[in-house]
């Protein structure tokens, strides 16, 4: 007995009673150095490294940090130079420079490729694994014999590690805990607060909202870091028959949200790609596909038939060891790029021509059983087994259902047609929907090299920043900023909090709770994304994203005010769906600002029909302060030169690869 | 056979994200602790299985399974509709989830 209705026919009305103390109305003050938002991996890393300066830290999350954020695994290290690899840092940010033509986050990438080596072992040093100590794929080629480590995708270049990430967030929150931070669990930060109020100011601290007892929290702080992640739910919400596919149903719009209040500049906010429907997918990495975490799958047709390889410059292949191995002329595969210089080995580009045609039959499936033992045991087992969501939900859930990979072929729903589809399919479907998911590099926050955004007191760390992704780059810029904002709280004088600032956001988030009937929170998310849907979608002009602004403004006035909370949970979620409502006005506002077409940002204008003029291949920002919203130009090589920068701003640091 | 019939509204769909066996389960909490949307809560009785409240907002991730210190006391169930299938390559036969 277990569900709510049984529950509710043993218990009658007593399991009506919410569970947990209820504190509408009350307050907590809390006063520390460094406040760290979001308690994901670059939140815990960059608590870490503010509390090793002997600072005051605390971490507030919505969920619980020992799991948020990449809690459930991850699979692989990505970007990582380090002693097994010939790939330099300089060179390992050229990929993705190069695959989204410019639109990449150099600088942040920078720091990720200069640091994720020594971000690693200090992870190894709390407890994480990431070496193959039991000797399991001893001789294995994608082993290096002396450090155990194991690489993946690309053997030559090694610039992939293997690792087991199901360990990296326990060991994170337990040594964050050993080095005396506070972490608030079940606080949802509600806005940032300013000197004196004032949007544009320096940022002095945070408000939370206990989504368990409905308390207030006040937090001032020296130095303030955004690790709370990108805008996901803006296009996509199903209030039913999600499930599985979500890949991150908790990411909402939170991070960019409260930034966009306060005052800070965002950039290729005006991004967004083809998505999958929510609530079709299937579980991500837990179906037939040969990409990523299944790297480098051989897949079959219904009637046994090898669906051909070819090299990332299109070139037949046959063995599959030469599947992970670049092509004559490549110098590294750079992770899910097209570009021809980096692009993993595939199955062959017409692939989709040849199911029409019937050479290969409906369905397809991964085929494991005939691949090299170590390579079978690495895909399932390790990387679907560490990956997040999948060793639960996948590797042990499959496994007590009698799946055994040297006996069976998991089915592919890659079937062509806009038909469901699994997640590592995106390159080739394009079906209605438009998103903003992890693997589309999506807008955020800009920084400079201490990754302090341009409001002074606030920093930036992992997805918070424009076209983050990975989360070795969320925990090596989170341990970065930590150490930068450790620096800034050390010299900074203190903050004042502005008390009508404090109580106009507590009359804000409480509201909702005072009223018993009206909207539910999901209708009001559900609307917020038709919107989206309807005047922000694959084809814009200036009109129709103005029609989107009026429609998110009459939400704003006449619905948000009948939204109603019957606890502080449901209130969590009237607070992110309120959160949803502004960052539409943040994408379409940038949207609006980019008077031109860009390919590489998926963004057509229908007044401007030349791709990528010359005049705007550039980021284009956007803030508002005092209500009024501006935007600039920032040239895309505003990092460069890159090297020097970061050698400027980190002399006295000590890693890998230090000078 | 005697029938029965309450009023009752639709549940939400997926409904049942997790099987919580109440022989086994010791009403700990962890999983209610570490559940990243907080899909459950403890239940009204002191020691007995926590109640699966918002359903609907699972994402299946199994941390609640991870945390779990008894073997079996709590299980994720896979969505219908999202049951992945295979074949056994020598005899043809299907399988899912």
């Amino acid at each position: 007995m277990s569900t709510f209705f049984e529950s509710f026919s043993q218990h009658g009305e007593s399991s009506l009673k919410w569970p947990y103390p209820i504190k509408y109305g009350e307050e907590t003050e809390l006063t520390t150095d460094v406040l760290v938002l979001g308690g994901g991996p670059a939140g815990c890393m960059a608590a870490i490294s503010a509390a090793k300066r002997g600072l005051s830290v605390i971490v507030a999350d919505k969920s619980h940090s020992k799991r948020a954020g990449g809690g459930s695994g991850v699979d692989h290290w990505v970007n990582c130079p380090n002693p097994a690899s010939p790939v330099t840092a300089e060179e390992a940010i050229e990929w993705e420079v190069n695959s989204y033509g410019g639109y990449a986050n150099a600088l942040s990438r920078y720091i990720a490729a200069r640091e994720s080596y020594d971000t690693l072992l200090e992870i190894e040093e709390m407890g994480g694994k990431i070496r193959d100590l039991n000797d399991e794929f001893k001789g294995a080629p994608f082993r290096d014999e002396k450090t155990k480590f194991l690489y993946a995708y690309d053997y030559k270049n090694n610039i992939t590690i293997r690792i087991w990430g199901t360990t990296f967030k326990p060991a994170m929150y337990k040594r964050c805990k050993k080095l005396g931070v506070k972490m608030l669990n079940r606080l949802l930060v509600t806005s940032l607060l300013t000197e004196d109020g004032r949007q544009g100011e320096r940022v002095v601290g945070a408000t939370g909202l206990n989504t368990r007892t409905g308390e207030f929290f006040i937090m001032k702080a020296k130095a303030v870091i955004n690790c709370m992640s990108f805008a996901e739910g803006n296009w996509l919400f199903s209030s039913e028959l999600t499930g599985l596919p979500y890949f991150h149903p908790n990411i909402i719009c939170d991070g960019p949200a409260i930034a966009w209040n306060a005052g800070a500049e965002f950039t290729m906010m005006e991004k967004s790609s083809p998505a999958p429907a929510p609530g079709y997918q299937l579980p991500s990495y837990g179906s037939g596909n040969p990409k990523n975490t299944w790297y480098p799958a051989t897949m079959v047709d219904a009637q046994g038939k090898i669906i051909p390889w070819v090299d990332g410059k299109g070139n037949p292949i046959n063995d599959v060891s030469e599947r992970t191995l670049p092509a004559e002329g490549q110098k590294y595969f750079g992770d899910r790029s097209l570009h021809p210089d980096h692009r993993y080995s595939h199955l062959v580009d017409d692939l989709e021509t040849r199911i029409r045609n019937g050479e290969y039959m409906l369905p397809l499936y991964a085929d494991l059983t005939d691949m090299p033992d170590h390579e079978r045991r690495v895909i399932w087992g390790m990387m679907v087994g560490e990956e997040g969501r999948t060793k639960v939900p996948v590797y042990d859930t499959y496994t007590a259902a009698g799946f055994d990979p040297k006996k069976d072929l998991l089915q592919s729903y890659y079937m062509l047609g806009g038909e469901p589809f699994p997640g590592m399919w995106q390159h080739e479907t394009v079906p209605y929907f438009r998103g903003r998911g992890p693997f589309a590099s999506p807008g955020g926050l800009v920084t400079d090299w201490n990754l302090q955004t341009n409001l002074e007191g606030l920093f930036a760390a992992g997805n918070a920043l424009y076209a983050g992704n990975y989360y070795s780059h969320a925990a090596a810029t989170g341990r970065y900023a930590g150490r930068k904002a450790a620096e800034y709280a050390l010299t900074s004088s203190d903050s004042v909090i502005d008390r009508d600032q404090v109580t106009a956001e507590k009359n804000r988030v409480l509201a909702p709770a005072q009223l018993k009937s009206g909207m539910d929170w999901k209708e009001l998310r559900a609307g917020l994304c038709r919107v989206m849907q309807q005047y922000c979608g694959e084809i814009k002009n200036e009109n129709l994203l103005n029609l989107g602004l009026i429609w998110l403004k009459d939400i704003r006035e006449n619905i948000l005010p009948n939204v109603y909370a019957h606890n502080p949970h449901m209130l969590g979620r009237v607070i992110e769906s309120f959160n949803l409502l502004d960052g539409n006005e943040l994408i379409i506002n940038s949207c609006l600002a980019r008077r031109a077409s860009s390919k590489h940002l998926g963004f057509t204008r229908q007044e401007y029909q030349e791709m990528d003029p010359p005049d705007w291949h550039a980021f284009v920002t956007t803030s508002q302060k005092n209500g009024q919203i501006t935007s600039d130009k920032l040239s895309l090589d505003y990092s460069n030169p890159i090297s020097l920068n970061y050698e400027r701003h980190n002399s006295d640091y000590k890693g890998y690869l230090s000078h | 056979m005697k029938y029965s019939a309450y009023a009752m509204p639709n549940l939400p769909t997926p409904g049942n994200c997790v099987t919580i066996n109440p022989d086994i389960c010791t009403g700990c909490c962890r999983c209610v602790e570490v559940c990243i949307m907080d899909v459950l809560i403890p239940n009204p009785e002191k020691k007995g299985p926590p109640i699966i409240l918002y359903p609907d907002e699972c994402y299946y991730d199994g941390c609640c399974v991870e945390e779990c210190r008894e073997s079996g006391a709590i299980t994720l169930n896979h969505p219908l509709m999202q049951r992945v299938r295979w074949k056994r390559k020598d005899t043809g036969e299907h399988f899912r989830v």
